[in-house]
């Protein structure tokens, strides 16, 4: 089986079907999208046993026995918006809104490898502690998250708003 | 797509075992998922090996073990990986995306293939890679992420992997298991160049799996190493070109160097001749713009990448010198 935002769900017959299709043409998920269907953009960014994947580029069946968290499960109980979701809001994370679901996945996950202390690229010193999450550092760490409407400075500006908002 | 058969290995032997003729293994999946949709490659069953152990160890003599399984994330965040072996730190987190390497294995990254773009275009366009005989595109194509060393007449494609290059300048060594045991190949023997072949990309047979990869000990050169890559957009893209350096210095004198370059040729690019030329050598820039001239001397460049031999030459004094400085 495979969780889907804590349903459990049987995993698909034809082995040829992406975690992604799973969730838009079976479930009917259709928060999280596809924009290139080969890697390339990131809107299909969805949460693995909580770290962040192409569900495009995932194989359904590769899911089985795993946790999968999609746009539409990161509210939980309640139907309050995540405050990444309200961040985005109040910052114009957004135009046309077709890569905010991938966006804010990814960025939920980024926060976890910024806590963790995990390095990226423009990190200086790799050897040294948790990085400071610097907008050059948020840029790199959310590159694989393409925006055609180029709403990324207020991306990043609402990340900065929740990364602020949770070390307080 | 055609249709195919998923299967989870239990462990290596449970792989090795069920892969058969026709099947192949899937790691991460990342490119292998891609050019089977693409129809660039077929295949009649999937062994999936991600959930395979992926452990890295502490070998006897100071060296690293990682298995194949590890994803490219977890190889770049690991303590040992960042304090010791910086270059290949780097190199890992230079490529693709954050999501893309949380799914991307060690073996995977390994047996990616090229992005040629008429090699992708399995309707378009001719490749003999795709297909022995059909003609190659990009010799009078769009060239310009292809090769300038090594390189034949049937074949310009590059190998796009960063992990590799980092692996190359390290003289890491290819752990593999197949129908025939087990047997270790240094990397840079493991990539092949195209000749009139450009099918064959790698000295991996039938059914072989990679196991794993080994590090030698850390020493000075490695202690102190980079990697830096050139793209046309400076996140999520794929290299032009990139050099992994590294060096070492005793009394004004260059006494440790390694050099690899990637963006170049179908396999990364081991600078021995640059290496050579500066043994001994002071380390002032010069002597390091000499060196890598000499090593591109065989340049071949094509019609749209001819601005790869001055980037190679200017990055890699670029790096030298910023390791020279750093250790003096
Ligand atoms: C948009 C995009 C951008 C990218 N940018 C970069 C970049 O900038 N730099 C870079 O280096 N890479 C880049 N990549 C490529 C990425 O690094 C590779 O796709 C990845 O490393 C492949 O690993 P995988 O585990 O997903 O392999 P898979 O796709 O699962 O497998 C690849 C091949 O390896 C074989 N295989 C896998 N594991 C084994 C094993 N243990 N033994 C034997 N055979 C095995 C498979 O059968 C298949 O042939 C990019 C990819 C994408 C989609
Ligand atoms: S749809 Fe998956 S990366 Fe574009
Ligand atoms: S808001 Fe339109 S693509 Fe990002």
């Amino acid at each position: 089986m495979i969780c889907v935002n804590g349903i459990e769900i049987s995993p698909p017959d034809d082995a040829r079907v992406s975690l992604l299709d799973l969730l838009r043409e079976h479930l009917h998920l259709t928060g999280t999208k596809k924009g290139c269907d080969q890697g390339a953009c990131g809107a299909c960014t969805v949460l693995l046993d909580g770290d962040r994947v192409l569900a495009c580029l995932t194989l359904a069946a590769q899911a089985e026995g795993r946790d999968v968290r999609t746009i539409e499960g990161l509210s939980g109980e309640s139907d309050d918006l995540h405050p990444l979701q309200r961040a985005f809001v109040e910052h114009d994370g957004l135009q046309c809104g077709y890569c905010t679901p991938g966006q804010i996945c990814s960025a939920i996950a980024m926060a976890e490898e910024l806590r963790r202390g995990d390095p990226s690229y423009v990190t200086h010193d790799l050897a040294a502690g948790p990085p400071v999450a610097t907008r050059a550092e948020i840029r790199e760490r959310m590159s694989g998250n393409l925006c055609r409407c180029g709403a990324h400075n207020g991306i990043v500006e609402a990340i900065e708003a929740m990364l602020a908002e949770t070390a307080a | 797509m055609t249709p195919l058969t998923y299967i989870r290995a239990s462990d290596r032997a449970d792989a090795l075992a069920r892969v058969g003729t026709d099947g192949r293994f899937l790691g991460g999946g990342t490119n292998l998922v891609d050019l089977l949709r693409q129809n660039v490659e077929q295949a009649s069953a999937l062994v999936d090996i991600s959930r395979l152990d992926g452990a890295i160890r502490e070998i006897e003599g100071g060296g690293l073990l990682i298995d194949a399984s590890v994803k490219n994330a977890a190889l770049a965040a690991h303590p040992i990986v960042r304090s010791r072996y910086p270059v290949l730190a780097r190199a890992l987190l230079a490529g693709a995306s954050a999501q893309i390497r949380n799914m991307a294995t060690v073996g995977g990254n390994i047996l990616q293939r090229t992005r040629c773009m008429y090699f992708y275009d399995a309707d378009g366009a001719r490749c003999n890679k795709r297909q022995p005989g059909a003609g190659c595109d990009a010799l009078d194509g769009f060239n310009r992420y292809h090769a300038i060393l090594g390189a034949s007449d049937q074949c310009v494609a590059t190998h796009p992997s960063d992990m590799c290059v980092a692996l190359a300048m390290l003289d890491a060594v290819v752990h593999l298991s197949g129908p025939a045991g087990e047997r270790q190949v240094p990397l840079m023997d493991f990539h092949v160049l195209p000749g009139d072949m450009p099918q064959i990309e790698t000295v991996l047979k039938p059914g072989e799996l990679i196991t794993g990869i080994e590090l030698p000990p850390p020493s000075d050169a490695i202690a102190n190493s980079e990697y830096r890559k050139v793209r046309d957009r400076s996140s999520y893209a794929f290299a032009l070109i990139s050099v992994a350096g590294g060096l070492s210095l005793a009394n004004g004198q260059v006494t440790q160097i390694r050099i690899a370059l990637g963006g170049v040729a179908a396999k990364p690019w081991r600078a021995s001749r640059a290496e050579h030329a500066l043994l001994g050598r002071a380390p002032t820039p010069d002597a390091f713009l000499a060196a890598i001239r000499e090593e591109l001397v065989d340049a071949q460049p094509l019609s749209g990448n001819a601005f790869k031999i001055g980037l190679v030459e200017r990055t890699t004094v670029a790096v030298l010198t910023a390791l020279a400085g750093a250790n003096a």
